[in-house]
């Protein structure tokens, strides 16, 4: 018998039962699709994650104050110390190493903006110029805070887009005067609207020099210092120089914790795909739960085509061809199934993808391989037994309807 | 040519084993006509099934053509029955879902024959059986007569030299019956042996070669003169 007979005839006794037919195609398609939308959820958050990583800017190494150890308690808690904090003076002294490109100190508090009657709470930002450049900003109308010492208070601010609105409205904002706190600013700048990266609104802050941020919190300490290697290579020299002059500016005492963006970045990568493929898994159940369907349906059409297979046989068709048929109905029943799910968890997806446009939903191509593959696989696996039981039918009592 | 010697075969029912066919010796050549007649249990249709290798003697020899089929493989008897064998059943036994012309391509697929001969020589047997305008119908819209002539044409469009007929008249009224019969008859002139199981005498004496069983042996096995039973004419009130 040949191969598209095959197909043919095993098409021909699926069309003859529309319903079973449509049953386990449908049973087959959602586990398709269920696969295909969860990992495409998964590969999503993966995505979006990864995005806003990157968007904090490229080559970064961070140097936060306090140590983490990764083993328990540090010293400092022992002692009962808190960690000493990082200063300006330490800051600048990453500049001795030469794996540095530039650095960007930070400095974090909220405070008043107000101008006129207006008055709102504000999240101030103290850096210096090198932020524009190391966290990958761009400005919307002005320009960034001005480059010079580092100690210098200048009374300059740059504002969020959101913040420029709320404030000004559609008034010219830059070269007019806010107040922050008890000081006056004179607004340089205002950033393009960029969104959220990292929980961090940049639209909805206003940034200050450090010096002055210093002033207005009364603090001397950098809540971190982003460090921009001079390029991917020298990601790994920059970390341990920055550890090694930490660790000679504080007295011998390791008590600053040095991370890499990129291994923040990689450990997401990895719990996210983890998660993206236990999703898919769970989801690869139902394919399963389909594949015992088509099994249980298969038995049944092997009691109700006991005649057929009978008159097959006296007809002279072998026990192996048998099999092949019913090999084939299963396979063509998995096909049409997973083609169905695929375009049934793509359009899912395209749903998901219209609901939460910031999440960059599309299944990812491992997942729809595996998809199709355990559908097609568990539809032919499931329809072993049935089709050995076909094949091995005795004639005469097949024949008989027996 | 067919020849079984010393086959017995025995069913175990239960505890106890029943002998369906007991030391049966039987030599059919080829373009003979017989007819296999006795009452229910006595054997009859076991043997036409194992003449038509859908089953295996518990012991003795079966040559078919002058080759052993008795020990062959199930792949190799499906074979010899594709090629060599023909069935007729009492029930027809159409697959419902295919059409007149379905079915009787469905041997040729089986034995992956290219569908343009297939076309081909459906075309020329449904005309030749008179089924030409019934050929895109399916067997519920078929008459009984209509359906065994399609099941006939089924068996025999892959040019079988045995054709085995299980009762083929035993669903049909008697005129219709009379016009398979006919048409059975007419195919032994292509040199076909027709083996016809059946209780019906009349139907029986109409053969050549007459086997009377009983209890899985047999009884008698006489060659005569076929009975001078007319056929009678199509339209003549006959059942």
């Amino acid at each position: 018998m040949k191969l598209a007979d095959t197909l043919q005839f095993a098409s021909g006794s699926l069309r003859g039962n529309p319903t079973r037919t449509l049953l386990m195609m449908l049973a087959m398609s959602i586990g398709v699709a269920a696969v295909v939308v969860l990992t495409a959820l998964g590969e999503g958050a993966r995505l979006y994650v990864i995005n806003q990583f990157s968007s904090l800017g490229s080559n970064l190494v961070i140097v936060l104050p306090g140590r983490t150890e990764t083993a328990g308690i540090g010293p400092g808690m022992m002692s009962g110390q808190t960690p000493r904090e990082i200063s300006l003076d330490d800051a600048q002294a990453l500049l001795r190493s030469r794996a540095v490109k530039r650095i960007a100190p930070l400095t974090i508090g909220s405070s008043n903006i107000s101008r006129d009657a207006l008055n709102r709470e504000v999240v101030v930002l103290g850096s210096t110029s090198e932020l524009l450049e190391v966290r990958h900003m761009a400005m919307g109308a002005g320009k960034f805070l001005p480059a010079g010492d580092i100690r210098e208070s200048a009374s300059v601010c740059v504002l969020g887009t959101k913040i420029k609105q709320e404030i000004f409205g559609n008034a010219q904002a830059v070269g007019q005067w806010v107040r922050l706190g008890d000081r006056r600013f004179r607004v340089v700048g205002v950033m393009s609207s960029q969104g959220e990266s990292m929980g961090f609104n940049t639209d909805e802050i206003v940034i200050v020099p450090v010096a002055s941020a210093h002033q207005l919190f009364n603090t001397s300490g950098l809540f971190r210092i982003l460090v921009e290697a001079k390029s991917r290579d020298y990601i790994e020299q920059t970390k341990k120089d920055a550890e090694e002059i930490m660790f000679q500016r504080h007295s011998g005492e390791k008590d600053v914790t040095v991370i890499t963006q990129d291994a923040v970045v990689a450990t997401f990568d990895r719990i996210l795909t983890a998660l993206t493929m236990a999703v898919g898994g769970i989801a690869a159940i139902s394919l399963a739960v389909a594949g015992v369907l088509i099994m249980n349906v298969m038995l049944i059409a092997v009691a109700q085509r006991v005649k057929e297979i009978g008159l097959l046989k006296a007809l002279g068709a072998p026990g192996k061809q048998i099999r092949m048929l019913f090999f084939a109905e299963a396979a063509l029943l998995s096909s049409v199934g997973s083609l169905a799910g695929l375009v049934l968890g793509y359009a899912g997806s395209m749903v998901i993808a219209h609901i939460y446009p910031s999440l960059p939903v599309s299944p990812p191509w491992w997942a729809v391989l595996a998809a199709c593959g355990t559908a097609l696989g568990t539809g032919i696996l499931f329809s072993v037994w049935p089709a050995r039981r076909a094949a091995r039918l005795d004639p005469v009592a097949a024949l008989a309807g027996r | 040519m067919i020849e079984l010697q010393n086959v017995c075969r025995t069913f175990t029912v239960g505890d106890q084993q029943v002998a369906a066919l007991r030391d049966i010796n039987l030599r059919l050549d080829a373009s003979e006509y017989i007819s296999i007649m006795g009452p229910s249990g006595s054997g009859k249709s076991t043997l036409l099934n194992l003449l038509g290798l859908l089953d295996r003697p518990s012991s003795g020899t079966y040559l078919l053509d002058d080759g052993n089929v008795t020990d062959l493989s199930d792949e190799q008897q499906a074979r010899v029955r594709r090629e060599k064998i023909g069935f007729v059943f009492q029930s027809f036994h159409l697959v419902p879902r295919l059409t007149a012309a379905q079915n009787v391509e469905l041997p040729m697929i089986l034995a992956g024959i290219p569908a343009e001969e297939r076309k081909s020589r459906v075309e020329v047997l449904m005309q030749n059986y008179g089924l030409s305008a019934r050929a895109d119908h399916r067997p519920d819209q078929l008459s009984g007569g209509q359906r065994q002539r399609v099941a006939i044409a089924r068996a025999t469009v892959m040019k079988p030299s045995v054709l085995l007929a299980d009762e083929p008249t035993g669903n049909l009224d008697r005129h219709t019956g009379w016009e398979v019969l006919q048409l059975l008859e007419g195919l032994m002139e292509r040199g076909i042996t027709l083996v016809v199981v059946t209780h019906d005498a009349e139907i029986g004496a109409r053969a050549k070669r007459q086997i009377h069983m009983l209890d899985g042996r047999i009884l008698s096995d006489e060659r005569e003169a076929p009975n001078k039973v007319p056929l009678p004419q199509a339209g003549e009130g006959l059942g």
